[in-house]
């Protein structure tokens, strides 16, 4: 305790200062919120998903290679359900065909497809005649809309991706180019489309839904907007009523929450100086800062009134308070803000930022709650309500200290027991980074895409950019029967609902150009006459509906774009590696699968390894502070079994209740580390005061810690509890699952240090009080809370 | 009207303000859309009566990371008097598409009359689309871009004078009358002395900025008829471009009406 004692000494001069200098240190708290908070004019969202991925990321180098080569294929995608369930009567037509036309007119829309501007081919005569598939709906007989739906049925280009398998549901397909740099081009690209929707359904009375990666873009900007804009409310809420319900002081709530709003400012503010965007992980920061905060500012006050009621004045009592709490809070802010700085190990941008936010806003807490937080209180009145004596709760603590000191075997025996079974679940959890269940269902792009998904077509696209290495190569027969037979091998895969493949244009072509002889749809078997249907074909096209996206500028590749239903990650990692090896073996060709759906899915196996190096760092700093503040090697190794054991079980019970983790939850062992390990640091530190300080034997030592500290620890995790409770509300899964899993985490901390750490105490016993001549101080004063609640 | 498919590229569009005596009468819309008629006019006026054509042309295709490809064709051109022209193109590479011959006729209202020449099949087959608004050869220009600039594809509105390299411009606006272009809206800069299209800008359906084209070393042919030999198109979206030149500018070939038929297509390699 030799630090410390040095601390409280300093620690009771800083005291004295705030007091004295009230007015200044609360003028100076203020301008310093607003120096911080200055920079939250810089804050800027961020909607790209790219953002997840750093520049370096294998997968992503791959998507961005394969969209310089052709266009980009960012898309929504819509699907228009008639209520008489005819995708082809008169007035579905109709829809359609004014929702492609309009199309055209969305902010940075560069192409539409559909089934109406489809450009069906066929032979009459000598002459190709080139058309929309339907133009002009309302005057076209049943006769007409029949053939047009026998059509669309049966071309590859649409069954499956624009027109469903009954012809029940029919599609439009608008690709964008949203230019690099802006941060609201797709937020207005979606909201122009929503209104043309609202549009089509109320002059048609067709249901028109939507997804594509520009929905998701913009999912993850309201996912952002709705966890700013309604938990943090939520979370005042629940923390007024926490501070109300313990503190029962007007004076103390608005100091605390006083606390909790310059925190946010500054950590917000600081954020926007250092540039850093708001995702929707990073959003999630102002709640969890305001939680940790809580928690410093309710430490303080509760010592702060418990000497109150013991009959001390008020600035006397504050004075005590910072003396004994100004080390504990500092030890524990700054085992907090490890926990978080460990994210910077992580390749996703958002999680850097989230960690960096919250470690910023968990250290100006302790500095708002041990300058500004005195400062008020010792400007405004403050009352101390008589407290009940004894409650249920400290009898209760009492005899699970006698419980644990009497058996601390059995106890570690039922520990070990409970964490064995729950450890093995873990393998249980398996990694899945579905970009869809990030948003849950009261999400209208989950609903919609789950939708579009079961009746309508896939969700997921993925490319695969087949190359010749010749100019001109596409038309090669050699060239363009490896891509029909890998387009072949994709339509027999079972997660396959579409393929875009040059090779049917071909085919297509070839009969066509020969009277429309069903015989002749093959791929031609000459280079020159490949390139001759080719050079007619696109001669008729209209704008926008090129081959762009198909073939690049030296006609040498090309691109297939296949359509899959929905999967969880791991099965759409095993099916792009499997294409990948199956198109090396049959054909030579090399080429991998990419696109937003597969850098999701490698998402969390990039992270996870770095984050376990993330946590492992953050477990040795966090150690080496402990060792450093309790001086004492022996506590430093027990304190940390009790830290890390909570983490392995909450994934042990996430293992058997869910079992599906996604790349946020491989950050939670870090952060919650960080967390939980305060739990530890105030018992082992009334223990190890009790018997240095008060020369307890070891049991008696246990009983103290419990009782000295229990109670507070009991209400730290509640509130800690609660904040992430209201985290876990999120409507973006990546936010929710993750807060989930840290409340998980703090409840069995709980458990762990009244179980497992006084048991291990009692077991590993010391074999002497070494330090016994290093205590110097007087021992009250140098609990870190000591009062009940 | 009488222009070469590439002619009004390169061209010419009248103004011949008749100092109106009702101007003042008129709203400023009327007679801004009067002066924009009679620019294309005057420019049309003065391309008149050029006969045929023929050149040699080579498209450079790029995309923004600088790969690029090369195409090469044959054109030739013959005026006529009360229709648009006609056009015959030969396409000498890429390799195997070699001979290949397209021939068009363009007209001044209603969708051009097309015939692809496929030497790999050995027929003539008519191409039977009202598209013509799509990638001429994958490149950035489109059909519709090259084909023949009759007066009555557009209605025109004066928008503005602007002076640049040395030169007075007129700006007019032409908006497409096809409801399959590509374009809503076209603003073309041709120059007071000579009527020449120097610069076009093009504007998408939703009225965004998609293409500029520019026009460089114009030749005077035959003392009368201006071609230029190169033009830059530029697509902003994209950020691709194609380059394309003309060069071996022949004009009196003397060609007649039977050199732009089915059969002179294969004929035509």
């Amino acid at each position: 305790m030799h630090t410390y004692n040095n601390g409280h000494h300093w620690a009771a001069r800083y005291a004295d200062w705030v007091i004295r200098w009230r007015w200044w240190v609360l003028l100076a708290s203020i301008a310093l919120a607003i120096l911080a908070a200055s920079g939250g004019r810089f804050v800027q969202m961020n909607n790209d998903y790219r953002v997840f991925f750093s520049e370096d990321n294998p997968q992503r180098q791959a998507f961005e290679q394969l969209q310089r080569t052709y266009t980009k294929v960012d898309n929504i995608l819509f699907a228009v359900v008639p209520r008489e369930g005819e995708g082809f009567s008169a007035n579905t037509l109709a829809a359609v065909e004014q929702l492609t036309e309009q199309a055209w007119q969305l902010p940075y829309s560069l192409r539409v497809d559909s089934v109406t501007n489809f450009q069906h081919t066929r032979a009459d005569g000598d002459s190709l005649v080139v058309q929309d598939l339907v133009e002009n709906a309302i005057d076209m007989t049943p006769t007409e809309r029949n053939a047009a739906k026998a059509i669309a049925l049966n071309e590859p280009a649409l069954a499956g991706k624009l027109v469903n398998t009954d012809g029940s549901i029919v599609g439009v397909n608008v690709t964008f180019q949203l230019p690099d740099k802006s941060m609201n081009a797709g937020p207005e690209a979606v909201a122009a489309a929503r209104a043309l929707m609202k549009n089509i359904e109320n002059e048609y009375g067709v249901q028109v839904r939507a997804t594509g990666t520009v929905m998701l873009f913009n999912a993850f900007f309201e996912a952002s907007m709705n966890d700013m804009s309604s938990l943090i409310p939520m979370m005042y809420g629940v923390i007024l009523l926490i501070t109300v319900l313990l503190l029962r002081s007007v004076t103390a709530t608005l100091a605390t929450t006083a606390v909790i709003v310059f925190s946010i400012l500054s950590a917000m503010g600081a954020a926007g100086h250092i540039g850093i965007q708001l995702t929707p992980p990073s959003s999630a920061a102002p709640t969890i800062i305001m939680t940790l905060a809580v928690a410093d500012s309710i430490h303080i006050l509760i010592t702060l009134l418990a000497g109150m009621r013991r009959g001390l004045g008020k600035l006397e009592a504050l004075r005590e308070s910072i003396r004994v709490n100004l080390g504990p809070v500092f030890l524990t802010s700054a085992t907090t803000a490890v926990g978080f700085l460990s994210m910077n190990f992580s390749d996703a941008q958002p999680f850097r930022d989230l960690g960096n936010i919250t470690a910023i806003g968990v250290m100006a807490a302790f500095v708002y709650s041990t300058a500004l937080l005195p400062a008020l209180i010792a400007l405004l009145p403050l009352r101390a309500r008589q407290s009940q004596s004894a409650t249920v709760g400290d009898r209760t603590i009492d005899r699970l200290a006698n419980v644990v000191v009497h058996h601390p075997k059995g106890v570690l025996m039922a520990v070990t027991l409970v964490s064995a079974s729950l450890l093995a679940l873990i393998p249980l959890n398996e990694l899945d980074d579905n970009f869809v269940t990030y948003f849950d269902e009261s999400t209208s792009f989950r609903q919609d895409t789950d939708f579009i998904n079961e009746h309508f077509s896939g969700i997921y696209q993925v490319q695969y950019s087949l190359n010749s290495n010749i100019e001109n190569g596409v038309s090669h027969p050699l060239f363009l029967r490896k891509v029909h037979d890998f387009t072949q091998w994709l339509r027999q895969q079972p997660e396959v609902r579409h393929v875009n493949s040059i090779s049917d244009t071909f085919q297509r072509l070839n009969k066509n150009l020969h009277a429309d002889n069903p015989n002749f749809y093959r791929l031609p078997n000459d280079a020159e006459l490949a390139a001759q249907y080719l050079l007619l074909y696109e001669l008729s096209l209209p704008y926008g509906l090129d081959l762009n996206n198909r073939l690049n500028v030296k006609k040498s590749s090309t691109q297939l774009v296949v359509t899959l239903k929905d999967m969880p990650s791991a099965q759409l990692r095993q099916f792009a590696e499997r294409g990948t090896r199956w198109l090396q073996q049959k054909t030579g060709l090399q080429a991998h699968g990419v696109g937003p759906a597969i850098m999701f899915a490698y998402i969390a196996e990039r992270n996870i390894k770095n984050m376990l190096i993330g946590t492992l760092v953050a477990v040795f700093i966090i150690a080496a502070l402990i060792m450093l503040a309790l001086r004492s090697l022996r506590l430093g190794i027990i304190s940390l079994l009790p830290t890390l054991l909570p983490a392995g079980l909450a994934f042990g019970v996430w293992g058997g209740l869910v079992g599906e983790i996604n790349v946020a939850i491989s950050m939670v062992a870090g952060m919650a580390l960080g967390i939980v390990v305060d739990d530890t640091v105030h018992f082992l530190s009334k223990y190890q005061r009790a018997r240095v300080e008060l020369g307890l034997d070891n049991n008696a030592a246990i009983r103290y810690a419990f009782n000295s500290v229990g109670a507070a620890i009991v209400v730290t995790s509640i509130i800690l509890v609660a904040g992430f409770t209201v985290l876990a509300q999120s409507s973006f899964g990546m936010n929710a699952k993750m807060a989930v899993l840290t409340a998980i985490t703090i409840a069995f901390a709980l458990v762990a240090v009244f179980t497992l750490l006084p048991a291990l105490l009692s077991l590993c016993k010391e074999r002497q009080p070494s330090h016994l001549t290093l205590s110097t101080t007087d021992s009250e004063g140098t609990d870190y809370v000591r009062n009940s609640v | 009207m009488y222009a070469t498919p590439f002619r009004r590229l390169m061209l010419c569009f009248t103004i011949f303000i008749t100092p109106s005596t009702n101007l003042l009468a008129d709203t400023p819309s009327d007679a801004s859309q009067k002066r924009g008629l009679n620019i294309a006019r005057e420019a049309d006026r003065r391309d008149a009566g050029f006969g045929d054509t023929s050149s040699q042309m080579a498209m450079v295709l790029r995309n923004r990371h600088g790969e690029q490809t090369e195409r090469r064709m044959r054109s030739k051109t013959l005026e006529q008097q009360n229709d648009g022209d006609k056009t015959l193109i030969v396409f000498d590479n890429p390799r195997d598409v070699k001979g290949t011959a397209f021939l068009s006729f363009t007209h001044k209202t209603g969708p051009d009359d097309q015939w692809l020449y496929l030497p790999a099949l050995k027929r003539v087959k008519r191409i039977s689309s009202s598209n013509k608004s799509g990638p001429f050869m994958g490149s950035e220009f489109a059909f519709e871009d090259l084909s023949s600039q009759e007066i009555e594809k557009y209605t025109y509105r004066y928008l503005r004078d602007e002076h640049f390299d040395a030169r007075d411009h007129f700006v007019i606006e032409r908006i497409p009358v096809d409801p399959k272009s590509g374009y809503s809206r076209q603003e073309v800069w041709l120059d007071k002395s000579e009527y020449r299209v120097w610069k076009i800008d093009f504007y998408d359906r939703k009225g965004e900025h998609l293409k500029t084209l520019t026009a460089s070393n114009y030749r005077q042919h035959l003392d009368q008829y201006w071609r230029a030999e190169t033009f830059e198109m530029v697509n902003h979206q994209t950020g691709k471009s194609t380059e394309l030149t003309f060069t071996q500018w022949q004009f009196q070939n003397g060609f007649s009406d039977r050199d732009f038929n089915k059969n002179s297509l294969k004929r035509a390699r």
